[in-house]
This record gives structure tokens, sequence and C-alpha cells, in this order.
């Protein structure tokens, strides 16, 4: 890993930055539902036992009970389990929806920002063409050309927000080649690559994680409405989007089948939003709502 | 206003609607198999299957192909539909209405009370309905609206039976097309029963398709207020002996407001998105609902045509927007 140069971005007073972040209500809130969230990933699907994936006809549509806890869909598969084993794959999408996102979306702006001129123009035109289509109707073009299915339901999602984050590090960077520092390096002999990598990107850090955290909200919810759609993870896969799509067809009768999943899925963004939102506060006050 | 800066911004949204022309040609056709196979069906002869490959020129360069396609789509001619052999455009032009009621109406719900909790927000900042206001907006933006939607009809359809499920109009209902705006038609016919009972229909839908941007504006509104109550002219209006609400709606909000309009011009835009899930949920006509119908059908033509119909609208809501921001802030429009 390369050791930070002089004059790199470092979290202000990093000495104290988790105890600032944690002072934070909507940061710690948010850490601690992300928190729950993850160990229930993590341990949940050792502590619920029951089986996802396995239907049982004469248990079909199970209002709540001590048995089912969350009740039991139209195969009747233990809801509870459902939810639990889903939310693995829900952080999973977030992840590398945002990874996906992130690398190309990182590079642009980077480039578009610094070079500035014709670069800046061809690469932020062809974001702007990203930008013109609704997200979801761009995501649900990719996905029906890709074919539906969980990872290229993620592709789809990254491919979509590209261009949300060149904006922002492109603005970033506009502001920070006008810098003292950066151009002291530059005046140096330092290379262009060694400017973008190891003086400009280390200082766009901040916008970076902040935005990174409220996009993987946004990336479930996306991914989930691809899900629900239909477009996304296919059965038996206890994805939450899909399982809200199936509950939708017993809204009369078993509404659990799909409250249950959404309320999953809220509870998840939710968690990434208050938490960005803290970070966001903490990280960059300038940007703070008072 | 400036003419340089109309241009300016024309010139910018045909690029980039160029650029969305090229991006969807070149989408359609990374789609595995044949075209003229996916419009014959598995068991077109193998005449047919090149008669109609030579037809749509699928047989020549993809330039050329390219501009085959370009020059029918700026003849509003999107081929045709493989479910029902009608033209794509005709499709798409009897269900925008549709869209557009319920777009109008989502936004105009989360205007009226994103604003008003914003301003309800900053002007008893940092009190019990401020934290309960911006908390209500957090969970706004955090929830699926696909999930609110089901969970609406459930509660107020099925369980208290005060809005209906589905549709525009109840089962039996008719009304004549005039502007295809069912509440606009029913104004026209003078049918006050449905009237009522097109706005009955359009009360969960709009309401559901209305929750983030209201939750956006709620924050928007809140604190653009909170910049502007700090400042001079605000203490100057009070130490004038003018009354609260004079100050709060007459000077403060109406500075604020800019920020506000632009949030509301992006968020039509989004509106247009949240359609396809709000449309395939309360099965309301529209072309959100066309989109995924055509999907799960594989008209790939349908989709290409509503997606290039959606980026248009998307392009000159945001052109429309731009403009009306230039036209109330000097500084944009010398600036931008």
């Amino acid at each position: 890993m390369a050791e930070p140069a002089t004059g790199v971005f470092r979290v202000p007073h990093s000495m104290t930055f988790p105890r600032r972040l944690l002072r934070n209500r909507s940061a710690a809130a948010g850490l601690v539902i992300l928190v729950v969230i993850l160990l229930t990933a993590l341990l949940g699907p050792y502590l619920v036992t029951k089986n996802p994936i396995k239907t049982a006809p004469l248990q079909r549509l199970k209002p709540p009970s001590t048995d089912h806890v969350f009740g039991t869909d139209s195969l009747g598969r233990d809801i509870l389990s459902r939810v639990v084993h889903g939310t693995r794959i829900s952080l999973v999408i977030g992840l590398i929806s945002v990874s996906i996102s992130l690398v190309p979306g990182i590079l642009i702006g980077l480039l578009a920002g610094y070079f500035g001129g014709w670069v800046d123009s061809v690469l932020m035109r062809l974001m702007d063409v990203l930008l013109a289509f609704p997200a979801i109707l761009l995501a649900i073009f990719i996905t029906a050309i890709l074919g539906p299915s969980l990872p290229n339901t993620m592709i789809a999602v990254g491919i979509v927000y590209i261009p949300h984050y060149a904006r922002i590090i492109r603005s970033n960077v506009l502001s920070l080649r006008e810098r003292l520092f950066v151009q002291a390096v530059g005046h140096l002999g330092g290379s262009h690559a060694r400017i973008l990598l190891r003086h400009i990107l280390p200082n766009s850090l901040a916008p970076i994680i902040v935005y990174a955290t409220l996009g993987m909200g946004t990336a479930v919810l996306q991914a989930a409405a691809l899900g629900f759609l239909g477009l996304g993870a296919q059965p038996p896969q206890p994805e939450w989007g899909a399982m809200l799509s199936e509950g939708r067809q017993y809204i009369q009768i078993a509404p659990h089948v799909a409250a249950f999943p959404g309320a999953a899925i809220l509870l998840l963004v939710l968690g990434f939003n208050l938490f960005g939102d803290g970070l966001r506060d903490v990280l960059d006050p300038s940007l703070r709502i008072p | 206003m400036q003419l340089r800066y109309v241009a300016n911004r024309l010139g910018q949204l045909l690029l980039v609607m160029f650029g969305v022309s090229i991006l969807v040609f070149w989408m359609l056709r990374m789609i595995p198999g044949d075209p003229a196979q996916l419009l014959l069906g598995e068991y077109a002869s193998p005449q047919a299957l090149a008669e109609l490959r030579e037809k749509l020129g699928l047989n020549r360069s993809y330039a050329a192909q390219y501009g085959i396609y370009l020059t029918k789509v700026l003849q509003g001619d999107f081929g045709r539909s493989v479910r029902t052999g009608a033209p794509i455009f005709q499709e798409i032009w009897i269900r925008i209405p549709a869209t557009v009621e319920l777009a109008v109406a989502a936004m105009l719900i989360a205007t009226l009370f994103g604003v008003a909790a914003g301003v309800i927000s900053a002007v008893k900042h940092r009190s019990l309905w401020d934290y309960t206001a911006m908390f209500l907006a957090l969970i706004g933006v955090s929830m699926p609206i696909f999930w609110l939607g089901l969970m609406l009809i459930y509660l107020f359809s099925v369980r208290m039976s005060l809005f209906p499920m589905m549709g525009r109009l109840s089962m039996g209902q008719d009304l004549p097309v005039v502007t295809g705006l069912m509440i606009v038609d029913a104004l026209l016919s003078g049918n006050g029963t449905l009237l009522t009972d097109s706005i009955h229909h359009l009360i969960l839908p709009a309401f559901t398709l209305s929750t983030i941007p209201m939750a956006i504006i709620a924050r928007i509104t809140r604190s653009s207020m909170l910049e502007v109550m700090h400042m001079d002219y605000i203490r100057t209006a009070r130490a004038k002996g003018m009354g609260e609400a004079t100050v709060i709606l007459r000077h403060a909000l109406r500075n604020a407001c800019l920020p506000v309009i632009t949030v509301i011009g992006l968020n039509l835009g989004l509106l247009l998105g949240g359609a396809v899930l709000t449309e395939t949920i309360f099965s309301w006509p529209g072309l959100g609902r066309y989109v995924v119908d055509s999907l799960m059908a594989r008209d790939y033509a349908a989709v290409q045509g509503c997606i290039l119909m959606f980026a248009g609208m998307m392009a000159f809501i945001n052109l429309g927007v731009d403009l009306i921001i230039a036209l109330l802030d000097p500084r944009v429009r010398i600036h931008g």
C-alpha cells in the first residue's frame, strides 16, 4: 500500500474521528442498524435453522405464529428464514454494485476534472447521455439485454450510477487542482499520474466515502426494484425484492408475505442513509444540513 | 432572457439526445439472438427470415443500420409491436396522458406537503415538529415505493375499502377521451360522478409516487429556509413590525424557493422512473406499465420506443427547469 505523501488528505482530526462519528446521532443510529444487519447476515443463518428454500405445501400462507415468526409464503417456506438469508444477498448487492460504479466513476471524474478541455467535454457528455435515462429504466434495459440474474442486476445498477460518482469526483478535482499543494507538485516535476493518484485522489476520499455509503442504500433499492419486476435474483433465491413480488399476488389474503421483506429493505436502506448523513456531517461540515 | 443561453442549452440537449439514440441502438444490437427471428417467431421459414432481414436492413453495416434507425425514429416510426402488431408510436402516444396525469398529481402532492413540512421544520427549528418531519423525510427516501404501494393497497383498499385497488376508473364506467387525462376529460364532460371516481382512483398511486420527491422537497425547503431566515432583510422585516406569517411566506419562502424549484423540476424526471413501479403495482395503464409488460413479452422494439420517449421527456423537463431558473435568477444565465 502506498505511504501517505505530504499534504495528503487525512480524515480530519483522525484521533477523534471514531468518537466524533459516534457522537453524531444520525451516524450512531445508522451504525447500530448496520451492525445488527451485518450480524444477522453473518450469524442469522446459523440461528434460524429452517431451510429458506424447502417448500411445505401444507404450510402455505400461514400468518405469523410462534412456529413461523414471520409466517410462510405461497410455497410454505419460512419467511423469517428467507429474510435472514436474503440479508447477505442484499449486502453483497450493495457492495458490489457500488464498487462497479465507483471504479469507472472515480477514473472518469479524475480525468475529466484534472485535464479539463476536450477530455472533460467528451467524458461529461457521455455521462450526460447516461443521466438522460430515468435510473430504473436504464437498469431495466441493461438487465433485459444481459438477461435476468443477480450478477446482471448488480452490473446494471452499477453502470447506472457511474455518472453520479464521476460528477462528484470531477467537481472535487476541479477545486483541488487549483490548490497550492497540487500546483507545487506539478512545478516540482511530479507526473500527472502521481499528482492524480498520490495527491488528488486521497484528498477526494471524504466525498467518495460519503456518497458510496449513501449509494449503497440506493443500490439496494434499485436492485430490489429489479427483483420485484422479475429481472433480479431468480427463484428460489431468497432475494427481498423478488419475495415482495411474490407477496404482491397474495396481498389481499396474506399481507405478511410482502410486509416483512419490504420492512427489511426499508431498515437496511435507512441504516445506510442515516450513517451516510452522519458521515457527511463529520467528514465535510460544509455540506452539513443544519 | 438571453437568446444565446437558450440556444446553448438546446444545442446541448440535441447532442445528448443524439448520444442517447446511439446508445439505445448499440444496446439493442447487443441483445443476443436474431431480431428477425425474434419478430417472426421460432418457426419462421429461412426465406421469410431473409426477407425481413433485408427489409429491416439487418444485412447492412452498423453505420447504415443506424442511419435507417435514426431516420425512422425522427419520423416517429419506432416499428411495430411484436405483441399487438400496432405501431409502437401509437401505443406509446395513447399511454402518455395516464403517466403525465399520475406524475403531475404526485408532484402536486409532493410540493404541497413537502414545502409545508420544510417551512414548519425551519420555523420550528430543533423542535419535535422539526425532528418528526425530518425523520419522516428520511423514511420517505429510504422506503421502496413498490412496498409502500402494496401496504397502502392492503390498508386502504383491502381492509378499509376507502380507495380502489387499481385502474383509472371503476368497472363499467366509461368516459369519452378528449385529452386522455381522466380528470380533465371528466371535467369537460361535466359528469361529477366520473370526476369523483377518477380522483378516487388517482389518490393512492399518486401518493405512493409522491413520497420520495416529497421527502427531498421537505429537506431542501427546510435547509433553504434556515439559510434565508438568518438574513438581514428578514430581521429588518420583523423590526418593521410585519406579522410572522408575512415574513415567512412573503419574504423568506419567496427567497428560499429557487433551490426548491430546481429540486421539483429534477424530481419530475425521477417521477417518470418511479412511474414504472407505481403503475405496475396499481395496474395504471401508463407508459411505465407498458415498458414492463413489453419487457416481459420480449417486445424490445416497444421497450426501445418507451426508453427513447422517457429520455426525451426527461431532457425537455430538465431544459424547462433550467430555463425557468435562468428566468428567475439572472446569475444562472450570466455564469451558466
